[in-house]
């Protein structure tokens, strides 16, 4: 019942995107281009070198599609938590305070920023190139995978974004600290992890756990070993790692909107 | 229906600019202390900063009570938020609710889900606002094109479909024009007393409360100053009534029993007598009046709301002036 209203909500979000038809089709177009864009920097870096961290051309590409498609289904969701600062000070957070609804799923499905399947239809056009011309020896268990990993890197960025965004409430202007972590996890994501220098790596792959949104997962797909010697089985950790991040994500929230109910203006 | 004890609320607000910030809290709401019957329409009125606003968020819930007792409905707002939500509707005058870029019908629609409402219900309950509040014309036009007076009916519906036994309105009339604020008025009034919809509205426009509530509120630095019928609020607050007399020929004003002060203008043709109302009743007075001068219209003024509430304004800074000096 309750999953309905928000099936509602999104419906509702669309139909209103679609309102502005004009600024919608250049939206989607632009949105294709910069992922394009990403592309084609990893196609002229590799026209210098042959490999990237022990990855071939191809092998990057899709590590770069993986993240480029769950950066961007995160983005549909959550991208527009960019725009607290705005409902928090405009008072359009306290009319979804006044709803019988939870707030996080009210901004996530009232907000949805439909032009951003422009980089979805990007990545997963980079996807299907990659995954036809790497070498993974194709199991059921893998196709699990190779369909899981998306979804999971959308979650794991949906769940960052989250957790970024909540900075927010203390901080009027967190934005631009929000989007270092969340755009900035993008790119980060998009490049075998070992060419990072140590304290980055870290960070950007445990902290936030960006390395399970591409890297790993295209390691057991690629059937290759990890160069900084995690077990080959960390891969099939990703939807796991999903749920937790989420769980996160969720608490942080929580404890969010109690501070800014405790003493918003 | 809304019950509050000693409700406080405080807030930090940083004082310097500096590398290292200092806090200082400020009090909004003093421990305040009201209920409000169900059935009620009560006004709570007060300068901007007063405390009004935020007295609303800790009764729906937005925000959590530094200390003190809240219950609307039996619930506790802050805990129980959206339990609350289901049976109470919130107006603010200066944000909206409805879905900007869609028919205001679209808005309703959604609504209906977001609180679960019966088909059924939902289409008889519009039915009535479309009716009263003639909605019917721009049903179908996107909210962002509708006037401020339409999407404000369009807002009031909205937080009446799921038939909330509270109504909360923060300055629902703010902006509009006088047309549009009298068909709201109304309205607001025939659901109070034909639905029984509690009422509680904070305004800067007097008219609302004069037209609207039976019981006025007045904060100011967070306390309430005064809290009771309007009519006897103007008794005890405004003693003094005034009688404007126009002469048929200009001449002094007449010296009659009961007047404290006269005000003459027009060369003498306009004199106002200004009297105390547990001292003379107007009746004698004019009889008086008319006995000694000729007169060619008369009137009775009553104070304006705004002189009781400035009175009242004025009233506290003396007695916090006589607090800080004695």
């Amino acid at each position: 019942m309750a999953d309905l209203v928000y099936a509602r909500l999104v419906g509702a979000r669309l139909r209103s995107q679609l309102v502005y038809r004009a600024s919608f089709t250049i939206d989607f177009l632009t949105q294709i281009i910069a992922q394009c864009t990403e592309l084609v920097v990893i196609l002229v870096l590799f026209d210098r070198i042959d490999a990237l961290g022990g990855f071939t051309r191809d092998e990057v590409v899709l590590m770069y599609a993986f993240a480029g498609a769950a950066f961007g289904v995160a983005d549909l969701f959550a991208g527009q938590l960019d725009n607290l600062p705005t409902y928090i000070r405009t008072g359009s957070f306290d009319v979804l305070l006044m709803r019988p609804l939870g707030t996080l799923p009210q901004i996530m499905c009232t907000d949805i920023r439909l032009r951003r399947i422009g980089r979805i239809a990007g990545a997963l056009g980079a996807m299907g190139y990659a995954l036809a011309h790497v070498t993974v020896e194709w199991t059921p268990a893998k196709v699990v995978l190779a369909v899981l990993t998306p979804v999971a890197g959308a979650v794991i960025f949906s769940a960052v974004w989250v957790v970024a965004c909540s900075v927010c409430f203390w901080i009027v202007e967190g934005r631009e600290f929000a989007n270092a972590v969340t755009y900035g996890g993008n790119s980060f994501t998009s490049y075998p992890i070992n060419v990072y220098s140590r304290p980055l790596r870290w960070l950007m792959a445990f902290v936030v756990p960006g390395a399970f949104v591409a890297y790993y997962p295209s390691l057991t797909l690629l059937g290759k070993q990890d160069p900084l010697g995690f077990p080959g089985w960390t891969g099939w950790t990703s939807p796991l790692v999903a749920v937790l991040a989420a769980g996160v994500a969720g608490l942080v929230w929580r404890f969010a909107v109690r501070h800014y109910r405790g003493t918003g203006s | 229906m809304i019950e509050v004890r000693e409700l406080r609320r405080e807030f930090k607000v940083a004082t310097s600019k500096g590398l290292r910030r200092r806090y200082k809290t400020v009090t909004a709401v003093d421990d305040v202390t009201f209920g409000v019957e169900a059935g009620e329409a009560v006004g709570y009125v007060g300068p901007n900063g007063a405390g009004k606003s935020t007295t609303i968020k800790m009764l729906t819930g937005i925000l959590v009570p530094t200390s003190g007792h809240v219950r609307v409905n039996g619930v506790d707002p802050s805990r129980q938020r959206r339990d609350l939500a289901r049976r109470i509707g919130v107006v603010f005058g200066q944000r909206s609710q409805l879905w900007w870029d869609l028919p205001l019908r679209d808005s309703f629609d959604l609504l209906r889900s977001i609180y679960r409402v019966p088909a059924a219900d939902h289409r008889d309950r519009l039915d009535e606002c479309v009716e009263l509040l003639g909605l019917r014309g721009f049903l179908a036009t996107p909210v962002r094109q509708l006037s401020l007076g339409q999407r404000m009916r369009g807002e009031i519906t909205a937080a009446l479909l799921h038939a909330p036994e509270l109504l909360v309105l923060d300055e629902p009339t703010i902006g509009l024009d006088l047309e549009s604020k009298e068909r709201l008025r109304e309205f607001l009034a025939d659901i109070n007393a034909r639905r029984g919809t509690t009422l509680l509205l904070t305004t800067h426009d007097l008219d609302d409360i004069e037209r609207l509530c039976p019981r006025l509120m007045v904060i100011d630095h967070g306390r309430v100053l005064a809290d009771g019928p309007l009519d006897e609020l103007r008794a005890e607050v405004t003693p003094e009534r005034e009688l404007v007399i126009d002469l048929r020929e200009p001449g002094p004003p007449p010296d009659v029993p009961g007047v404290t002060a006269v005000r003459s203008e027009a060369n003498g043709l306009r004199h106002h007598l200004t009297f105390r109302r547990v001292e003379t009743t107007a009746a004698q007075l004019i009889t008086r009046v008319v006995s000694r001068v000729e007169v060619h219209d008369l009137a009775v003024v009553e104070p304006q709301i705004d002189d009781v509430i400035r009175k009242l304004y004025q009233r506290q800074a003396g007695q916090a002036r006589a607090s800080v000096e004695s």
